[in-house]
């Protein structure tokens, strides 16, 4: 009899039963964020995290290609038509509108910075191909203009601008 | 007297079983075994004194023949194991080491290879049988979801284990794959930095690659296992789709459906070792042979041959997040298939409309293949798409639809009665190597 009374009370049991519960949890919880956390980027990658290029080489209308954290990095220095071309462009006809001035630093129209990944499924365009004689991609046929924004193609997004900062006139730091 | 058994029929507990020792049927050695270890009585129940339908054709040797190509793979794969190094400054070195130097590396890693591409032709042929005697119907349902499971690991590992030489193909399917998951909205960009280690596909994520290559592998058998344990519950289907009911309809496992098993694995086995003495590169990537450079994509970038329809369906789609849906909903949707399909009848040979929908299903994924290899752009992309919308189309209108307005012929009423209308030419089935 006394058994059903205890129903409706807290016993010593359900005490042990929520205190195991939480213990465990906690457990689990502390156990399983190591074995997920060490599959992300680990010290020695993050700290290669910026480099330095010098473009004082680079001639009008030529591109180079950099490494930066394992990804290219198109360096373009453009003619004065690409600039102009970049610049006209009627921001309607774009998927993901964004003006040139906006993917350049002020006063350097010549220097564009792109990460040479597509932002569709990450090959590398081919630059100077395509319908707007920016780049192509050969995977999947994304089409970008002379200021790297998509312009026609499964891609999302415009090419994406790394951070990095103008160190002398013909310097610059990538990261 | 009373009072006594009263009291009795009180106390009276019910025995209890903790200890199982017994009851096999075999003595000695083998008897001592079976009786603390009952695995002998087992595999004799499941595998000699099995009764299996007697109108099985070899199309029901394909689950044998992949059992083969699955173990096959794992040898190998142990044996170059042995050899390979995960490490993207090695990695293709090792696998050139591999090719020249290793005693039979050659011979172990063209095995190897080809294996994977047989062991997926084995899987198409399986699922066909599959989707033509309506293998997925009712009892069979959870047997068919096990099987969509163990495609899913099978092309998973596939893809990884196709990275792990770190030639070009490698390098820019991993890209190209991985760079799927940052589809995923918000988080998706993280979700690929932490399957790369890094913020490129490189060292840390070829490491990775090969553990998981491994681990899928182990865990197919697992599915597999699950797979042939409910087969053994549910019984075979077989080409009448009529249940068995007496002995009239039925053989035993061995040595009827062993025999005959071990002749297809045979012819099998020849094909796969013709083409991998005579084209050992035949259904690869020449471009894989060239080592893994992160600053150029292969002009023409091609999955495996076994992906192709799938490829085909991702590209097909112009948005990101919904190509990849479709992509993975093309093969999930399978999954769907013992409940969009609800025509009592199980087998094409007495579906005259559903049969023709599946082969021109068979057509439509030969045509995603194609497709899936062409460039995507003109007349490529508006047939891929044609090809996907009827992938879709399949599923949801054909399946409900001709289950509906369906006529079944009719039917016999046992497998006996089945091979006697076969004989009488009443009924046609498919002939695969027999008379």
């Amino acid at each position: 009899m006394s058994e059903i009374k205890n129903k409706d009370k807290t016993t010593r049991r359900d005490f042990l039963t929520t205190v195991t519960a939480t213990v465990g949890a906690v457990g689990v919880g502390a156990g399983v964020l190591p074995v997920i956390s060490q599959m992300n980027p680990d010290s020695s990658v993050k700290a290669l995290a910026s480099i330095e290029v010098d473009l004082s080489k680079v001639k009008e209308g030529q591109e180079i290609t950099v490494l930066w954290r394992g990804k290219p990095v198109f360096i373009k220095r453009r003619t004065k038509e690409e600039i102009q071309k970049a610049q006209q462009a009627n921001l309607k006809d774009l998927k993901d509108p964004q003006e040139d001035k906006l993917r350049v630093k002020k006063g350097k129209d010549e220097w564009l910075v792109v990460l040479g990944v597509c932002t569709h499924l990450g090959c590398v365009p081919i630059a100077g191909k395509g319908d707007y004689n920016g780049w192509f991609c050969p995977c999947h046929g994304s089409h970008y203009d002379t200021s790297g924004r998509i312009r026609k193609g499964p891609a999302p997004t415009n090419l994406e601008i790394p951070q990095y900062e103008f160190v002398s006139n013909d310097k610059i730091k990538i990261g | 007297m009373n009072d006594q058994t009263s009291k009795t029929s009180k106390e009276h507990f019910e025995p209890v079983h903790t200890n199982k020792v017994g009851g096999s049927p075999f003595t000695g050695v083998t008897g001592w075994i079976d009786n603390r270890l009952p695995i002998i009585r087992m595999f004799r129940h499941e595998y000699l004194d099995f009764q299996v339908p007697k109108s099985l054709s070899y199309f029901w040797s394909f689950g044998g023949i992949l059992t083969i190509c699955l173990l096959l793979l794992i040898v190998t794969g142990i044996s170059l194991g042995m050899h390979y190094k995960p490490d993207a400054n090695q990695a293709f070195d090792s696998v050139e080491k591999i090719m020249r130097d290793v005693n039979f590396g050659w011979l172990i890693r063209y095995a190897h290879m080809n294996l994977a591409s047989f062991f997926f032709i084995a899987v198409y042929l399986h699922i066909f049988r599959g989707l033509y005697y309506g293998s997925y119907k009712e009892p069979r349902e959870l047997m068919w979801l096990l099987g969509i499971i163990i495609f899913f690991l099978m092309m998973a590992t596939a893809f990884l284990g196709y990275t792990l030489p770190w030639g070009q193909m490698s390098y820019w399917g991993a890209t190209v794959i991985t760079n799927l998951f940052s589809a995923v909205p918000v988080v998706g960009k993280f979700i690929v930095t932490w399957l790369w280690g890094d913020y490129s596909v490189g060292d840390a994520a070829l490491n990775r690659f090969y553990v998981l290559h491994w681990l899928i592998a182990f865990l197919i058998v697992g599915v597999v296992v699950f797979h042939v344990i409910a087969l053994h519950i549910v019984g075979s289907n077989n080409p009448s789709g009529i249940e068995p009911k007496d002995t009239r309809d039925t053989v035993s496992f061995s040595p009827f459906t062993t025999s005959k098993d071990l002749l297809a694995m045979l012819v099998f086995l020849l094909i796969f070792v013709a083409v991998m003495m005579y084209a050992p590169n035949y259904l690869g990537h020449p471009d894989n042979y060239i080592p893994a450079n992160p600053l150029v994509t292969p002009a023409h970038i091609v999955p495996e041959w076994y992906f192709l329809p799938f490829y085909a369906i991702l590209r097909s789609i112009p948005d990101k997040l919904m190509g990849v849906v479709a992509m993975v909903s093309s093969i999930a949707v399978l999954g769907l298939l013992p409940w969009l399909d609800f025509s009592k009848v199980r087998s094409s040979v007495f579906r005259p409309i559903w049969k023709q929908c599946v082969f021109l299903f068979v057509l439509d994924f030969f045509v995603l293949m194609y497709i899936g290899g062409a460039p995507a752009e003109g007349i490529y992309l508006v047939i891929g798409r044609i090809g996907t919308a009827f992938w879709f189309a399949f599923f949801f209108i054909l399946a409900p639809l001709v289950s509906i307005i369906e006529k079944p012929l009719p039917m016999p009423a046992s497998i006996h009665e089945f091979e006697d209308w076969k004989k009488q030419g009443k009924i046609k089935t498919i002939k695969l190597f027999n008379k």
